[in-house]
Protein backbone atom coordinates (compact mmCIF):
# COMPACT_ATOMS: atom_id res chain seq x y z
CA UNK A 1 0.00 0.00 0.00
CA UNK A 2 2.84 2.28 0.74
CA UNK A 3 6.02 3.26 -0.96
CA UNK A 4 7.92 0.03 0.58
CA UNK A 5 5.97 -2.58 -1.68
CA UNK A 6 8.63 -3.18 -4.09
CA UNK A 7 5.51 -3.89 -6.62
CA UNK A 8 3.98 -0.58 -5.97
CA UNK A 9 7.15 1.63 -6.83
CA UNK A 10 7.90 -0.54 -9.95
CA UNK A 11 4.07 0.23 -10.72
CA UNK A 12 4.75 3.60 -10.49
CA UNK A 13 7.67 3.24 -12.38
CA UNK A 14 5.95 1.74 -14.89
CA UNK A 15 3.01 3.96 -14.77
CA UNK A 16 -0.42 3.17 -14.40
CA UNK A 17 0.09 -0.57 -16.38
CA UNK A 18 2.61 -1.75 -14.60
CA UNK A 19 0.43 -3.18 -12.36
CA UNK A 20 -0.66 -5.88 -14.62
CA UNK A 21 2.81 -7.54 -14.55
CA UNK A 22 3.74 -6.83 -11.17
CA UNK A 23 0.57 -7.15 -9.10
CA UNK A 24 -1.25 -4.45 -7.51
CA UNK A 25 0.25 -4.81 -3.79
CA UNK A 26 -3.29 -5.24 -2.35
CA UNK A 27 -3.55 -9.10 -1.26
CA UNK A 28 -4.93 -8.50 1.91
CA UNK A 29 -8.86 -9.48 1.78
CA UNK A 30 -9.30 -7.55 5.50
CA UNK A 31 -7.07 -4.63 5.09
CA UNK A 32 -8.28 -1.98 7.27
CA UNK A 33 -11.28 -4.20 9.03
CA UNK A 34 -11.21 -3.84 12.64
CA UNK A 35 -9.78 -6.86 13.79
CA UNK A 36 -10.38 -7.09 17.37
CA UNK A 37 -11.34 -10.20 19.20
CA UNK A 38 -14.80 -10.01 20.84
CA UNK A 39 -14.41 -9.94 24.71
CA UNK A 40 -14.38 -13.38 26.29
CA UNK A 41 -13.62 -15.06 22.83
CA UNK A 42 -10.82 -17.71 22.78
CA UNK A 43 -8.75 -16.42 19.52
CA UNK A 44 -7.65 -20.43 18.48
CA UNK A 45 -11.49 -21.26 18.76
CA UNK A 46 -12.05 -18.32 16.34
CA UNK A 47 -9.60 -18.85 14.46
CA UNK A 48 -10.78 -23.28 13.85
CA UNK A 49 -13.89 -21.73 13.14
CA UNK A 50 -13.15 -19.43 10.44
CA UNK A 51 -11.07 -21.97 8.76
CA UNK A 52 -13.98 -24.45 9.02
CA UNK A 53 -16.27 -22.05 7.36
CA UNK A 54 -13.73 -20.71 5.14
CA UNK A 55 -12.03 -24.41 4.15
CA UNK A 56 -16.03 -25.15 2.92
CA UNK A 57 -15.98 -22.58 0.47
CA UNK A 58 -12.46 -22.86 -0.52
CA UNK A 59 -12.41 -27.06 -1.31
CA UNK A 60 -16.03 -26.55 -2.95
CA UNK A 61 -14.90 -23.72 -5.10
CA UNK A 62 -12.18 -25.80 -6.03
CA UNK A 63 -14.54 -28.86 -7.42
CA UNK A 64 -16.61 -26.45 -9.29
CA UNK A 65 -13.92 -24.56 -10.79
CA UNK A 66 -13.11 -28.54 -12.46
CA UNK A 67 -15.87 -27.71 -14.78
CA UNK A 68 -14.54 -25.01 -16.65
CA UNK A 69 -13.83 -25.67 -20.03
CA UNK A 70 -16.01 -28.88 -19.63
CA UNK A 71 -20.18 -28.01 -18.79
CA UNK A 72 -22.41 -28.82 -20.65
CA UNK A 73 -22.95 -25.75 -22.57
CA UNK A 74 -20.68 -21.78 -21.95
CA UNK A 75 -23.63 -20.52 -19.79
CA UNK A 76 -23.55 -23.12 -17.01
CA UNK A 77 -19.62 -22.71 -17.13
CA UNK A 78 -19.48 -18.96 -16.47
CA UNK A 79 -22.41 -19.64 -13.76
CA UNK A 80 -20.38 -22.47 -12.15
CA UNK A 81 -17.31 -20.26 -12.45
CA UNK A 82 -18.88 -17.21 -11.46
CA UNK A 83 -20.25 -19.39 -8.21
CA UNK A 84 -17.08 -20.59 -7.32
CA UNK A 85 -15.68 -16.56 -7.28
CA UNK A 86 -18.30 -15.70 -4.70
CA UNK A 87 -17.20 -18.77 -2.43
CA UNK A 88 -13.32 -18.01 -3.12
CA UNK A 89 -13.94 -14.38 -2.10
CA UNK A 90 -15.92 -15.52 1.45
CA UNK A 91 -12.95 -18.16 1.87
CA UNK A 92 -10.41 -15.15 1.18
CA UNK A 93 -12.00 -13.05 4.40
CA UNK A 94 -12.27 -16.03 6.89
CA UNK A 95 -9.07 -17.45 6.35
CA UNK A 96 -7.64 -13.80 6.55
CA UNK A 97 -9.22 -13.71 9.80
CA UNK A 98 -8.18 -17.09 11.00
CA UNK A 99 -4.48 -15.81 10.88
CA UNK A 100 -5.28 -12.66 12.52
CA UNK A 101 -7.57 -14.24 15.50
CA UNK A 102 -4.94 -16.98 16.44
CA UNK A 103 -2.21 -14.78 16.57
CA UNK A 104 0.22 -16.20 14.35
CA UNK A 105 -0.53 -13.61 11.50
CA UNK A 106 -0.51 -15.72 8.49
CA UNK A 107 -2.24 -14.81 5.48
CA UNK A 108 -4.87 -16.23 3.60
CA UNK A 109 -2.07 -17.47 0.95
CA UNK A 110 -0.84 -19.36 4.21
CA UNK A 111 -3.71 -21.28 5.19
CA UNK A 112 -4.68 -22.15 1.34
CA UNK A 113 -1.28 -23.39 0.08
CA UNK A 114 0.86 -24.56 3.06
CA UNK A 115 -1.61 -27.26 4.93
CA UNK A 116 -1.98 -30.47 4.49
CA UNK A 117 -4.96 -32.37 4.50
CA UNK A 118 -5.74 -32.91 8.05
CA UNK A 119 -5.30 -29.63 8.62
CA UNK A 120 -8.10 -28.81 6.59
CA UNK A 121 -11.76 -28.43 8.31
CA UNK A 122 -14.35 -28.75 5.73
CA UNK A 123 -16.84 -30.85 5.16
CA UNK A 124 -16.76 -34.55 2.89
CA UNK A 125 -19.74 -33.55 0.70
CA UNK A 126 -17.17 -30.10 0.00
CA UNK A 127 -14.24 -32.41 -1.44
CA UNK A 128 -16.72 -35.56 -2.62
CA UNK A 129 -15.50 -36.22 -6.54
CA UNK A 130 -17.02 -34.22 -8.93
CA UNK A 131 -19.37 -36.40 -11.08
CA UNK A 132 -21.84 -35.30 -13.79
CA UNK A 133 -23.37 -32.27 -14.19
CA UNK A 134 -26.80 -33.71 -12.12
CA UNK A 135 -24.43 -34.55 -9.20
CA UNK A 136 -22.46 -31.26 -9.49
CA UNK A 137 -26.35 -29.50 -8.93
CA UNK A 138 -27.18 -31.66 -6.08
CA UNK A 139 -24.06 -30.79 -4.12
CA UNK A 140 -24.51 -27.40 -5.24
CA UNK A 141 -28.41 -27.39 -3.92
CA UNK A 142 -27.20 -28.98 -0.72
CA UNK A 143 -24.60 -26.67 0.12
CA UNK A 144 -25.92 -23.48 -0.75
CA UNK A 145 -28.74 -24.27 1.12
CA UNK A 146 -26.96 -25.35 3.98
CA UNK A 147 -24.69 -22.51 3.94
CA UNK A 148 -27.27 -20.09 3.74
CA UNK A 149 -29.11 -21.28 6.53
CA UNK A 150 -25.80 -21.11 9.11
CA UNK A 151 -24.80 -17.89 7.42
CA UNK A 152 -28.37 -16.01 8.20
CA UNK A 153 -27.66 -16.96 11.69
CA UNK A 154 -24.04 -15.74 11.78
CA UNK A 155 -24.86 -12.36 10.32
CA UNK A 156 -26.24 -11.60 13.79
CA UNK A 157 -22.68 -12.85 15.28
CA UNK A 158 -20.66 -10.82 18.16
CA UNK A 159 -18.12 -11.32 16.03
CA UNK A 160 -17.65 -7.93 13.68
CA UNK A 161 -15.46 -9.59 11.17
CA UNK A 162 -18.06 -12.92 11.02
CA UNK A 163 -21.24 -10.97 11.03
CA UNK A 164 -19.97 -9.05 7.70
CA UNK A 165 -18.47 -11.72 5.86
CA UNK A 166 -22.35 -13.52 6.53
CA UNK A 167 -24.11 -10.86 6.16
CA UNK A 168 -22.60 -10.09 2.68
CA UNK A 169 -22.35 -13.83 1.68
CA UNK A 170 -25.89 -14.43 2.26
CA UNK A 171 -26.83 -12.28 -0.65
CA UNK A 172 -24.26 -14.84 -3.13
CA UNK A 173 -25.44 -17.86 -1.41
CA UNK A 174 -29.88 -16.53 -2.46
CA UNK A 175 -28.35 -17.12 -5.97
CA UNK A 176 -26.73 -19.64 -5.82
CA UNK A 177 -29.23 -21.98 -4.60
CA UNK A 178 -31.59 -19.94 -7.21
CA UNK A 179 -29.44 -21.26 -9.60
CA UNK A 180 -29.42 -24.83 -8.23
CA UNK A 181 -33.09 -24.82 -7.29
CA UNK A 182 -33.96 -23.90 -11.01
CA UNK A 183 -31.51 -26.88 -12.06
CA UNK A 184 -32.98 -29.66 -9.95
CA UNK A 185 -35.92 -28.87 -11.64
CA UNK A 186 -34.77 -29.10 -15.42
CA UNK A 187 -33.15 -31.92 -14.41
CA UNK A 188 -35.74 -33.82 -12.30
CA UNK A 189 -39.03 -33.27 -13.96
CA UNK A 190 -37.34 -33.20 -17.71
CA UNK A 191 -36.66 -36.18 -19.37
CA UNK A 192 -37.02 -39.93 -17.95
CA UNK A 193 -33.21 -39.60 -18.84
CA UNK A 194 -32.46 -36.60 -17.23
CA UNK A 195 -34.56 -37.75 -14.07
CA UNK A 196 -32.60 -40.92 -13.54
CA UNK A 197 -28.90 -39.12 -13.10
CA UNK A 198 -30.73 -36.60 -10.89
CA UNK A 199 -32.40 -39.45 -9.16
CA UNK A 200 -28.72 -40.81 -9.14
CA UNK A 201 -26.89 -37.45 -7.83
CA UNK A 202 -29.73 -37.52 -4.98
CA UNK A 203 -28.75 -41.12 -4.14
CA UNK A 204 -25.22 -40.27 -3.78
CA UNK A 205 -24.90 -36.88 -2.24
CA UNK A 206 -27.77 -37.48 0.76
CA UNK A 207 -25.41 -39.99 2.58
CA UNK A 208 -22.77 -36.98 3.24
CA UNK A 209 -25.78 -34.70 4.04
CA UNK A 210 -25.79 -35.79 8.17
CA UNK A 211 -22.10 -34.23 8.83
CA UNK A 212 -23.61 -30.97 7.54
CA UNK A 213 -25.60 -30.67 10.89
CA UNK A 214 -23.81 -32.14 13.06
CA UNK A 215 -21.32 -29.72 15.60
CA UNK A 216 -17.73 -30.15 16.56
CA UNK A 217 -17.07 -28.74 20.52
CA UNK A 218 -15.64 -25.78 18.92
CA UNK A 219 -18.71 -24.96 16.91
CA UNK A 220 -20.82 -25.35 20.05
CA UNK A 221 -18.32 -23.75 22.57
CA UNK A 222 -18.76 -20.54 20.23
CA UNK A 223 -22.62 -21.10 19.51
CA UNK A 224 -23.06 -20.67 23.22
CA UNK A 225 -21.17 -17.62 22.63
CA UNK A 226 -22.92 -15.99 20.44
CA UNK A 227 -20.06 -15.94 17.96
CA UNK A 228 -20.71 -19.24 15.57
CA UNK A 229 -24.05 -20.92 15.09
CA UNK A 230 -24.76 -24.62 15.82
CA UNK A 231 -25.42 -26.14 12.55
CA UNK A 232 -27.93 -28.62 13.49
CA UNK A 233 -30.19 -25.32 14.32
CA UNK A 234 -30.38 -25.37 11.25
CA UNK A 235 -31.10 -28.62 10.08
CA UNK A 236 -34.96 -28.31 10.13
CA UNK A 237 -35.33 -25.67 8.04
CA UNK A 238 -32.83 -27.35 5.89
CA UNK A 239 -34.66 -30.39 5.42
CA UNK A 240 -37.95 -28.49 4.45
CA UNK A 241 -36.46 -26.84 1.92
CA UNK A 242 -34.80 -29.69 0.26
CA UNK A 243 -38.05 -31.50 0.86
CA UNK A 244 -39.96 -28.93 -0.90
CA UNK A 245 -37.53 -28.55 -4.33
CA UNK A 246 -36.58 -32.39 -4.42
CA UNK A 247 -40.83 -32.86 -4.71
CA UNK A 248 -40.94 -30.17 -6.89
CA UNK A 249 -38.40 -31.63 -9.21
CA UNK A 250 -40.69 -34.77 -8.73
CA UNK A 251 -37.27 -36.51 -7.06
CA UNK A 252 -38.13 -39.11 -3.99
CA UNK A 253 -36.88 -36.86 -0.59
CA UNK A 254 -35.26 -39.60 0.53
CA UNK A 255 -36.32 -39.21 4.11
CA UNK A 256 -34.35 -37.97 7.27
CA UNK A 257 -30.84 -36.96 7.24
CA UNK A 258 -28.26 -39.20 7.90
CA UNK A 259 -27.28 -39.21 11.70
CA UNK A 260 -24.73 -36.27 12.31
CA UNK A 261 -20.96 -37.42 12.64
CA UNK A 262 -18.48 -35.18 13.07
CA UNK A 263 -15.71 -35.55 10.69
CA UNK A 264 -14.12 -32.99 7.93
CA UNK A 265 -14.19 -30.66 10.94
CA UNK A 266 -11.92 -32.31 13.17
CA UNK A 267 -9.39 -33.02 10.09
CA UNK A 268 -10.60 -36.55 9.04
CA UNK A 269 -11.21 -36.52 5.11
CA UNK A 270 -11.82 -38.63 2.75
CA UNK A 271 -9.05 -40.05 -0.03
CA UNK A 272 -10.54 -37.37 -2.20
CA UNK A 273 -9.37 -34.25 -0.52
CA UNK A 274 -5.15 -35.38 -0.65
CA UNK A 275 -5.48 -35.39 -4.58
CA UNK A 276 -7.55 -31.30 -4.57
CA UNK A 277 -5.15 -29.90 -2.76
CA UNK A 278 -2.09 -31.41 -4.47
CA UNK A 279 -3.54 -29.77 -7.29
CA UNK A 280 -4.60 -26.36 -6.06
CA UNK A 281 -1.27 -26.33 -4.31
CA UNK A 282 1.07 -27.56 -6.85
CA UNK A 283 1.99 -24.18 -8.62
CA UNK A 284 2.88 -22.95 -4.75
CA UNK A 285 4.75 -26.33 -4.25
CA UNK A 286 6.61 -26.01 -7.01
CA UNK A 287 7.49 -22.08 -6.55
CA UNK A 288 7.40 -21.72 -2.57
CA UNK A 289 9.12 -18.53 -2.59
CA UNK A 290 6.47 -17.21 -5.45
CA UNK A 291 4.20 -13.94 -4.89
CA UNK A 292 1.32 -12.74 -6.55
CA UNK B 1 -10.34 23.34 9.89
CA UNK B 2 -11.48 25.21 6.83
CA UNK B 3 -8.17 23.78 5.25
CA UNK B 4 -8.57 20.46 6.74
CA UNK B 5 -12.24 20.43 5.20
CA UNK B 6 -10.85 21.41 1.91
CA UNK B 7 -8.20 18.93 2.43
CA UNK B 8 -10.88 16.08 2.95
CA UNK B 9 -12.91 17.41 -0.53
CA UNK B 10 -9.69 16.82 -2.32
CA UNK B 11 -9.03 13.97 -0.99
CA UNK B 12 -12.62 12.85 -1.88
CA UNK B 13 -13.14 14.25 -5.17
CA UNK B 14 -9.63 12.70 -6.79
CA UNK B 15 -11.48 9.29 -4.92
CA UNK B 16 -14.62 9.74 -6.20
CA UNK B 17 -13.51 10.13 -9.82
CA UNK B 18 -11.93 7.02 -10.32
CA UNK B 19 -13.28 4.45 -12.41
CA UNK B 20 -14.21 0.88 -11.91
CA UNK B 21 -12.44 -1.19 -14.51
CA UNK B 22 -15.16 -3.48 -14.84
CA UNK B 23 -17.51 -1.10 -16.30
CA UNK B 24 -15.66 2.30 -16.85
CA UNK B 25 -18.62 4.56 -17.26
CA UNK B 26 -18.90 4.63 -13.28
CA UNK B 27 -16.83 6.22 -10.87
CA UNK B 28 -16.58 4.79 -7.45
CA UNK B 29 -19.21 7.48 -6.33
CA UNK B 30 -21.93 6.19 -9.31
CA UNK B 31 -21.28 2.79 -7.69
CA UNK B 32 -21.59 3.87 -4.25
CA UNK B 33 -18.86 1.72 -2.98
CA UNK B 34 -16.78 4.81 -1.84
CA UNK B 35 -17.80 5.22 1.59
CA UNK B 36 -16.07 7.91 3.23
CA UNK B 37 -12.73 10.07 3.29
CA UNK B 38 -10.59 11.23 6.37
CA UNK B 39 -7.53 13.61 6.68
CA UNK B 40 -5.52 11.65 10.25
CA UNK B 41 -3.39 13.73 11.88
CA UNK B 42 -0.54 13.05 10.45
CA UNK B 43 -2.03 14.25 6.90
CA UNK B 44 -2.50 11.10 5.85
CA UNK B 45 -5.90 10.73 3.62
CA UNK B 46 -7.70 7.69 4.68
CA UNK B 47 -10.13 6.36 1.92
CA UNK B 48 -12.82 3.70 2.89
CA UNK B 49 -14.65 1.50 -0.18
CA UNK B 50 -16.56 -1.67 0.41
CA UNK B 51 -16.21 -5.02 -2.23
CA UNK B 52 -19.47 -5.22 -4.28
CA UNK B 53 -19.24 -9.23 -4.66
CA UNK B 54 -17.11 -11.17 -1.62
CA UNK B 55 -14.96 -12.71 -4.50
CA UNK B 56 -14.67 -9.30 -7.30
CA UNK B 57 -11.39 -9.61 -8.69
CA UNK B 58 -11.68 -5.55 -9.34
CA UNK B 59 -11.37 -4.84 -5.65
CA UNK B 60 -7.23 -4.67 -5.96
CA UNK B 61 -7.38 -2.79 -8.92
CA UNK B 62 -9.89 -0.08 -7.60
CA UNK B 63 -7.73 0.08 -4.15
CA UNK B 64 -4.49 1.11 -6.25
CA UNK B 65 -6.46 3.16 -8.31
CA UNK B 66 -7.79 4.52 -5.32
CA UNK B 67 -4.35 5.00 -3.93
CA UNK B 68 -2.42 6.54 -7.34
CA UNK B 69 -5.60 9.18 -7.58
CA UNK B 70 -5.00 10.55 -4.15
CA UNK B 71 -1.32 10.77 -4.08
CA UNK B 72 -1.61 12.91 -7.74
CA UNK B 73 -3.97 14.97 -5.76
CA UNK B 74 -1.23 16.18 -3.29
CA UNK B 75 -1.70 13.70 -0.40
CA UNK B 76 1.91 11.74 0.19
CA UNK B 77 0.44 9.26 2.94
CA UNK B 78 -2.72 7.48 1.71
CA UNK B 79 -4.15 4.44 3.64
CA UNK B 80 -7.21 2.40 1.14
CA UNK B 81 -9.16 0.81 3.71
CA UNK B 82 -12.11 -2.21 3.31
CA UNK B 83 -15.58 -1.66 4.83
CA UNK B 84 -17.75 -4.78 4.95
CA UNK B 85 -20.54 -4.03 6.69
CA UNK B 86 -22.89 -3.03 6.30
CA UNK B 87 -22.91 -5.15 3.13
CA UNK B 88 -22.81 -3.19 -0.61
CA UNK B 89 -26.11 -3.90 -2.55
CA UNK B 90 -27.08 -2.17 -5.88
CA UNK B 91 -29.55 0.52 -3.98
CA UNK B 92 -26.35 2.15 -3.64
CA UNK B 93 -26.10 2.77 -7.55
CA UNK B 94 -26.71 6.52 -7.74
CA UNK B 95 -29.30 8.00 -10.36
CA UNK B 96 -26.19 9.47 -12.56
CA UNK B 97 -24.80 5.79 -12.23
CA UNK B 98 -27.77 4.09 -13.21
CA UNK B 99 -28.50 6.93 -16.62
CA UNK B 100 -24.76 6.25 -17.24
CA UNK B 101 -25.23 2.51 -17.51
CA UNK B 102 -28.65 2.60 -19.30
CA UNK B 103 -26.77 5.22 -21.75
CA UNK B 104 -23.86 2.31 -22.57
CA UNK B 105 -26.15 -0.29 -23.30
CA UNK B 106 -26.24 -1.83 -19.54
CA UNK B 107 -29.92 -2.21 -17.80
CA UNK B 108 -29.59 -0.69 -14.48
CA UNK B 109 -30.51 -3.23 -11.65
CA UNK B 110 -34.16 -2.83 -10.01
CA UNK B 111 -34.88 -2.87 -6.43
CA UNK B 112 -32.52 -5.25 -4.45
CA UNK B 113 -34.45 -7.77 -3.15
CA UNK B 114 -35.83 -8.45 0.89
CA UNK B 115 -34.86 -11.92 1.68
CA UNK B 116 -37.48 -13.22 3.83
CA UNK B 117 -37.29 -16.87 5.58
CA UNK B 118 -39.74 -18.60 3.66
CA UNK B 119 -40.59 -21.09 0.86
CA UNK B 120 -38.11 -21.24 -2.07
CA UNK B 121 -39.39 -19.97 -5.40
CA UNK B 122 -39.69 -23.34 -7.27
CA UNK B 123 -39.58 -21.81 -10.84
CA UNK B 124 -37.66 -21.60 -13.72
CA UNK B 125 -38.46 -17.79 -14.99
CA UNK B 126 -36.41 -15.22 -13.68
CA UNK B 127 -37.64 -14.99 -9.85
CA UNK B 128 -36.50 -11.37 -10.53
CA UNK B 129 -37.88 -8.06 -11.99
CA UNK B 130 -38.02 -8.45 -15.71
CA UNK B 131 -35.56 -5.52 -16.95
CA UNK B 132 -36.65 -3.61 -19.63
CA UNK B 133 -34.16 -3.43 -22.93
CA UNK B 134 -31.72 -0.26 -22.86
CA UNK B 135 -31.58 0.35 -26.57
CA UNK B 136 -35.12 -0.14 -27.23
CA UNK B 137 -37.05 0.42 -24.14
CA UNK B 138 -39.38 -2.75 -24.87
CA UNK B 139 -40.19 -4.37 -21.82
CA UNK B 140 -40.45 -7.93 -23.73
CA UNK B 141 -36.97 -9.07 -23.03
CA UNK B 142 -35.56 -12.93 -22.04
CA UNK B 143 -32.98 -13.87 -19.56
CA UNK B 144 -30.04 -15.96 -21.25
CA UNK B 145 -27.85 -16.70 -18.39
CA UNK B 146 -27.95 -15.65 -14.94
CA UNK B 147 -24.31 -15.50 -14.76
CA UNK B 148 -22.56 -12.99 -16.95
CA UNK B 149 -19.33 -11.93 -17.96
CA UNK B 150 -18.85 -10.35 -14.65
CA UNK B 151 -20.34 -11.50 -11.05
CA UNK B 152 -22.53 -8.29 -11.15
CA UNK B 153 -24.13 -8.97 -14.53
CA UNK B 154 -26.69 -11.42 -15.97
CA UNK B 155 -27.30 -11.85 -19.96
CA UNK B 156 -30.94 -10.68 -21.60
CA UNK B 157 -32.48 -10.91 -25.30
CA UNK B 158 -34.54 -8.54 -25.97
CA UNK B 159 -37.42 -10.07 -27.71
CA UNK B 160 -38.58 -6.92 -29.73
CA UNK B 161 -35.21 -5.75 -31.36
CA UNK B 162 -33.74 -8.84 -30.92
CA UNK B 163 -30.06 -7.12 -29.34
CA UNK B 164 -28.84 -8.98 -26.48
CA UNK B 165 -28.22 -6.84 -23.54
CA UNK B 166 -26.30 -7.22 -19.96
CA UNK B 167 -28.56 -6.30 -16.67
CA UNK B 168 -26.58 -5.10 -13.49
CA UNK B 169 -28.19 -7.95 -10.72
CA UNK B 170 -30.18 -6.69 -8.05
CA UNK B 171 -28.18 -7.88 -4.81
Amino acid sequence: MSGDHIYDVLAQEHGGDGRWAFGTGFTDALAGVDTTLPEGVDGQDLALYCQMLGDDALVQAQRLIGWVTDAPELEEEVALANIALDLLGQARSLLARAGQADGSGRDEDAFAYRRGPAEFRNVHLAEAPRGDFARAVLTLLVLSSARLAVFTRLAHSRDPVLSAVAAKAVNELAYHREYAVAWTLRLGDGTPYSHERAAAAVADVWPLTGELFAACPVEERLAAQGVGVDPAAARQEVHEVLTQVLTAATLDAPGPFPDPVVAGREGRHTAELAPLLEEMQSVARAHPEATW
Amino acid sequence: MVTATAARERAWDAAAAVTDPELPMLTLADLGILRRVEIEDDGTAAVWITPTYSGCPALAEMRADVDRAVRAAGFDRVRVRTELSPPWTTDWITPRGRRKLAEHGVSPPGPAPRREPGPVPLTLLPTRTVPRCPRCGAQDTEELSRFGATSCKSLHRCRSCLEPFEHVKEI
